[in-house]
């Protein structure tokens, strides 16, 4: 049996004999490869035009470069708008990433401490629903609810004797708002891979830790939040990595005339002056701005973490 | 079994003051959250059955009041929610089956250690995930295929998601055993045949994860639609809906009669209530049976982090 294996081994690393085995496996590879090549390469070549001054007819390759060559990042670092975009992009990722990191782990942890199973698959699929609704239906929801002449918070809230306030459409409360409703929306959804990772953890530590008497708030703080700390990690990084790619889909919907000084992201900035104006030179360097500036800061969040912990993604 | 009994004793003997009062404040804690979670929704039916006054008015605050049907008659009169319906479901089982098709070929083939230049291609593949051309420079190339203002510019720039690659791919390399695939090489089986008459037969689970993933991406996406598509009469429904929800463009078809303006402004309240209802229905009846699936898809995710 041992020997056969050996062989098989010593088969299996001469590359010709690995090809004469799975070269119909390129066939399933090619759909997935034209795929990428044309809508994830093709786009990166059509990068060029960033430097180019793009001209429909003459195409990506035929248009003239610019001059000079970065007269569009010129322009790009000389608007005051840029300022607004990267300082609100990074705003809002920020804050996301600060408020809505925790709640979901908190979340998981809690529903872990239940003991009654019914109840517990409740709690999870009523958490679950929101996850489920679009982004048109949620931004709807949210101007509904916070309508100033009838939104039922904003009843409840006068029930206190506060507001009315113009959440919706002012500009101070477009940040919260944001990251608000993103956690109500998906809190219970991201709490499925925590509660899959304390699944993983071990009973006899808590077995363990019951019989040296420590009660369940310090049995989550010594067994259960260490036991997904690799888990956390990652996710860290994750979320870290897509810094730059604040949602788009919802803060353009939720964008009105006054809440601009803080809705005005760079994405939204880019499809406004690239779709909507036909600038597709210069909005092309606004979104390989984003696009750089996100590809530096994985790479530094993935080196960080390696440094700090054995977890990292690569 | 035995470790939920062996819990069950730990904490028969060691159930001390402080955790009982611990899982007290746990359950409140949840069941406030599920509350307001409830409340939300059933609020928001509520509000959809309600007379417009009652409901501009503010008296609506958790059971329908003066119970009506007026706000679903006048949304159904709308020849768009329907042309939107039907759209929305034409794009997302045709995308839902090549999306699916291309990342369970491409994910199986990429799962094989066998395959030569395997770590190059899911080197190059997996950049993507970090760095990208953007919005425009994918604009201009759908443009240049003259897929613009037809179904497959909804369907085929995102028709491989990165993520649901992995998850096939890890799904395969762990769970489909390699003797099978020596087993079969032995019988003469080529590899297109081992994979649809053994794999997938095998990895129904991770098949129904991976079409849900990209059949909700689909049904919920407003965005391409946006950009992609300018005919009203190929709209989905999610871009008819931000018409009418957020850019509050009501359709005379379901306010026409309608001229005086505060019952005009009553109704719309209504009219919006009620398509978010018909929007969210068919996803939020669904899921609950679906969820297992949901979860499962998390943590084979989760396997490889």
């Amino acid at each position: 049996m041992k020997e056969q294996s050996k062989t098989a081994v010593a088969r299996r690393k001469s590359l010709r004999f690995r090809f004469s085995n799975t070269w119909d496996l390129y066939f399933f590879l090619i759909p997935t490869l034209v795929y990428f090549a044309i809508f994830h390469y093709a786009p990166m070549y059509g990068l060029q035009i960033a430097f180019k001054n793009f001209k429909t007819r003459q195409g990506i390759w035929g248009s003239p470069w610019a001059n000079p060559v970065w007269y569009h990042f010129e322009r790009l670092f000389s608007t005051s708008l840029l300022q607004t975009a990267l300082l609100n992009t990074l705003a809002l990722s920020f804050y996301s990433l600060i408020f809505g990191f925790l709640p979901p782990i908190i979340l998981a942890l809690m529903l872990n401490q239940v003991s009654n199973v019914r109840f517990k698959r409740f709690v999870q699929t009523v958490s679950y629903a929101p996850h489920f609704i679009s982004v048109v239906v949620m931004v709807s929801m949210l101007f509904c609810m916070f309508s100033t002449t009838n939104g039922i918070v904003t009843r409840l809230l006068a029930v206190f004797g506060l507001g009315p306030y113009p959440i919706t459409s002012e500009a101070q409360y477009f940040r919260g708002l944001y990251v608000g409703s993103d956690i109500w929306q998906n809190m219970g959804f991201s709490a499925i891979i925590y509660i899959a990772a304390l699944s993983g953890i071990s009973p006899e530590l808590h077995e363990a830790a019951v019989i040296d008497g420590a009660n369940k708030a310090q049995r989550i703080w010594h067994v259960d939040i260490p036991g997904i700390l690799p888990t956390i990690t990652i996710l860290l990084i994750l979320r870290s990595g897509s810094i730059m790619n604040v949602g788009f889909q919802k803060v353009y919907l939720m964008q009105t005339s006054l809440n601009l000084s803080k809705s005005e992201i760079l994405s939204t900035y880019v499809y406004k002056v690239g779709l909507q104006d036909g600038d597709f030179s210069f909005s092309t360097a606004v979104g390989m701005f984003n696009s750089i500036v996100n590809f530096i800061l994985i790479i530094s969040v993935n080196a960080i973490t390696r440094r700090l912990s054995e977890t990292s993604l690569w | 079994m035995s470790e939920v009994t062996a819990k069950k004793k730990g904490k028969a003997i060691r159930k001390t003051k402080f955790d009982l009062i611990f899982d007290i404040v746990i359950y409140t804690l949840l069941s406030l959250l599920t509350l307001s979670y409830l409340y939300i929704l059933i609020f928001t039916v509520s509000a959809s059955f309600s007379d417009p006054n009652a409901v501009y008015s503010g008296r609506v605050v958790l059971w329908p009041v003066d119970f009506t049907l007026q706000g679903y008659q006048r949304v159904f009169q709308e020849k768009m929610l329907w042309t939107g319906y039907l759209n929305s479901i034409i794009y997302m089982v045709v995308g839902t089956l090549i999306s699916t098709f291309l990342t369970l070929t491409g994910a199986y083939a990429l799962s094989r250690k066998d395959l030569p230049g395997r770590g190059v291609i899911t080197g190059l593949l997996v950049f993507t995930m970090f760095f990208s051309g953007g919005i425009i420079p994918l604009y201009l190339i759908v443009r240049s295929l003259k897929l613009l203002n037809t179904m497959w510019a909804l369907i085929l720039p995102g028709a491989i998601s990165m993520s649901n690659l992995i998850i096939a791919r890890t799904f395969f390399a762990n769970s489909i055993p390699d003797g099978l695939l020596d087993a079969a090489k032995i019988d003469g089986c080529m590899n297109t045949r081992f994979f649809f008459s053994i794999v997938l037969p095998l990895s129904k689970p991770i098949i129904a994860v991976i079409a849900l993933y990209y059949g909700i991406g689909i049904w919920n996406d407003y965005f391409n639609a946006m950009i992609y598509i300018k005919t009203r009469s190929f709209y989905p429904l999610q871009l008819f809906l931000r018409e009418i929800l957020i850019s509050s463009q009501t359709s005379s078809a379901m306010t026409g009669d309608v001229l005086e303006q505060e019952l005009l402004a009553q109704l719309q309240e209504i009219i919006k209530y009620t398509l978010i209802v018909v929007g969210s229905v068919p996803l939020l009846v669904i899921y609950p049976f679906l969820q297992k699936y949901f979860v499962q898809g998390v943590m084979i995710g989760s396997l490889k982090g």
